[in-house]
């Protein structure tokens, strides 16, 4: 299977919906863990309406780095932006908080049905009885509409992921954060979910960050990619030149699979 | 036999342990909550504190609030001895380490990922607490269940502290020892029937609650 497949439509070939107000700033930011890993991203910037891959292998800091974002872990050192506000501490920080949502790779459901699940975000912001038809679109548009009364925790793990994938979408975030959303999923699936994904990022102008380990992924679905390696920022830029004519030879190993751990 | 003691016996055992049921859970769900989602190395101390307080032999502890609600004891002036504010004293010190440790585990046991999921969709910490408190209510509900059976079925401290005053501070358990000392075995089993219906009632209820609560 070759590195050029086709690439769906993305935000930059729509430039009528980017705007050029930066949604997300990365500065300098780091993060140190006991007892022995660092993750230190000198600089990352998205405009409204683009998607930034992280890519890297397993432990490279993809999840954590989505985390600070997110304002679910406080850094060190450094800064994030969120539509140039700062993300201070995940206390302080309710307001910019909710402009973004964040898919786990791993999902943790409510007890109870599918649609309280669905829903939970919306009822936290006290907004669930307005966006009734929204929330039956996505979960149409998911394959989940005829399992909303089902009880989530019955459902298998990949049906549990697209759950998790509606109750962010449907909070219409300015930021949508995903870490490996697809790993649970099967082919079918995964290509379900990046279609509707990159069909509310059209209609929304949604900025998207999304982890993965996928090159093929990486190609399909984003406009920029960076490269984390052992918590480091390597490489940052267009996908095209990254996954091709990548600057530093670490990005070189990791997509023509020379890197061998 | 007289079958006119019976209901002031059966309003007063209900009257006792449900005020201690009910100051138990007030203190200890939101004690037990806390520790829940504290650190484990405290947790793990109170693990060992709670179960301690959970095995204390009935007797011992009646004992105890005896000598301290004694006259000559340091809350001797309080007037409570003999009382029914001592047995409800008694009942909430033997209640509580149950509350405490159950609803302790049952929150310690929903994953930490949850509340972090639940934050990175928008929810504040208050939010998150309030529903990481509803997942583990079935965990909780069994607590309050576990009062309800440690205060209502305890002789031994009630005996001591309350006295077993006829119309005063009488109720089913004492009362039982009481009739079968006496030969009245068929008076005791009549309360014993009361006490076991009064049982799978609470936890009759207990168990509809856990199941709505699965179901919403």
């Amino acid at each position: 299977m070759s590195l050029n497949l086709q690439r769906q439509t993305s935000q930059t070939e729509n430039p009528a919906q980017v705007d050029m107000m930066p949604m997300l700033q990365v500065r300098d930011l780091v993060r140190n863990y006991a007892p022995s890993f660092q993750l230190c991203v000198s600089s990352l910037e998205l405009r409204k309406g683009q998607t930034l891959c992280l890519l890297g292998p397993t432990g490279s800091g993809k999840s954590t780095l989505l985390k600070l974002i997110a304002g679910l872990d406080g850094a060190d050192s450094g800064e994030i932006l969120i539509q140039e506000q700062p993300l201070v501490t995940p206390r302080s920080s309710l307001a910019v908080r909710r402009k973004v949502a964040m898919v786990f790779q791993r999902p943790q459901l409510l007890t109870g049905t599918v649609l309280k699940n669905v829903t939970y975000g919306l009822r936290v912001r006290g907004l669930a009885k307005h966006h009734q038809s929204e929330v039956s679109r996505i979960l149409n548009d998911l394959r989940l509409l005829e399992l909303s009364e089902r009880r989530a925790d019955r459902l298998s793990g990949g049906q549990q992921q697209l759950v998790a994938i509606a109750r962010a979408l449907v909070l219409k975030p300015e930021l949508l954060i995903l870490d490996e959303p697809t790993a649970n999923l099967d082919p079918a699936h995964v290509a379900l979910v990046e279609m509707v994904i990159k069909q509310v990022q059209q209609e929304q102008g949604t900025t998207i960050l999304w982890a993965t380990h996928n090159l093929f992924q990486t190609r399909r679905i984003s406009d920029r990619t960076a490269f984390l390696l052992n918590g480091k920022q390597i490489e940052e830029g267009e996908t095209d030149v990254v996954l091709t004519r990548p600057e530093d030879s670490r990005t070189a190993d990791f997509v023509e699979g020379r890197m061998i751990f | 036999m007289n079958w006119g003691e019976l209901w002031p016996i059966l309003a007063l055992s209900a009257q006792v342990s449900g005020i201690a049921v009910l100051i138990s859970a007030v203190i200890g769900i939101p004690v037990g909550t806390w520790l829940g989602l504290t650190n484990a190395r405290l947790r793990a101390v109170m693990r060992v504190l709670t179960h301690t307080g959970m095995a204390l032999p009935p007797v011992v502890v009646g004992l105890l609030i005896y000598l301290l609600l004694s006259r000559s004891g340091p809350w001797g002036e309080l007037g409570w001895l003999f009382s029914v504010q001592a047995m409800i004293f008694a009942q909430v010190i033997l209640a509580i380490p149950f509350v405490v440790g159950i609803t302790m585990n049952s929150v310690s046991a929903i994953p930490s990922d949850l509340a972090l999921q639940l934050r990175g969709l928008g929810a504040s910490d208050w939010q998150v607490r309030t529903s990481v408190l509803r997942e583990a209510s079935p965990g909780i509900l069994l607590a309050v269940a576990a009062a309800v059976g440690r205060s209502i079925s305890e002789v031994g401290a009630v005996l001591i502290v309350g006295g077993n005053i006829e119309d005063k501070t009488r109720v089913m358990t004492t009362a039982i020892v009481l009739e079968t000392g006496q030969g009245n075995f068929e008076f005791a089993l009549v309360l014993g029937g009361f006490l076991l219906i009064a049982a799978f009632g609470v936890n009759a209820l207990i168990l509809l609650l856990q199941r709505s609560q699965r179901l919403a």
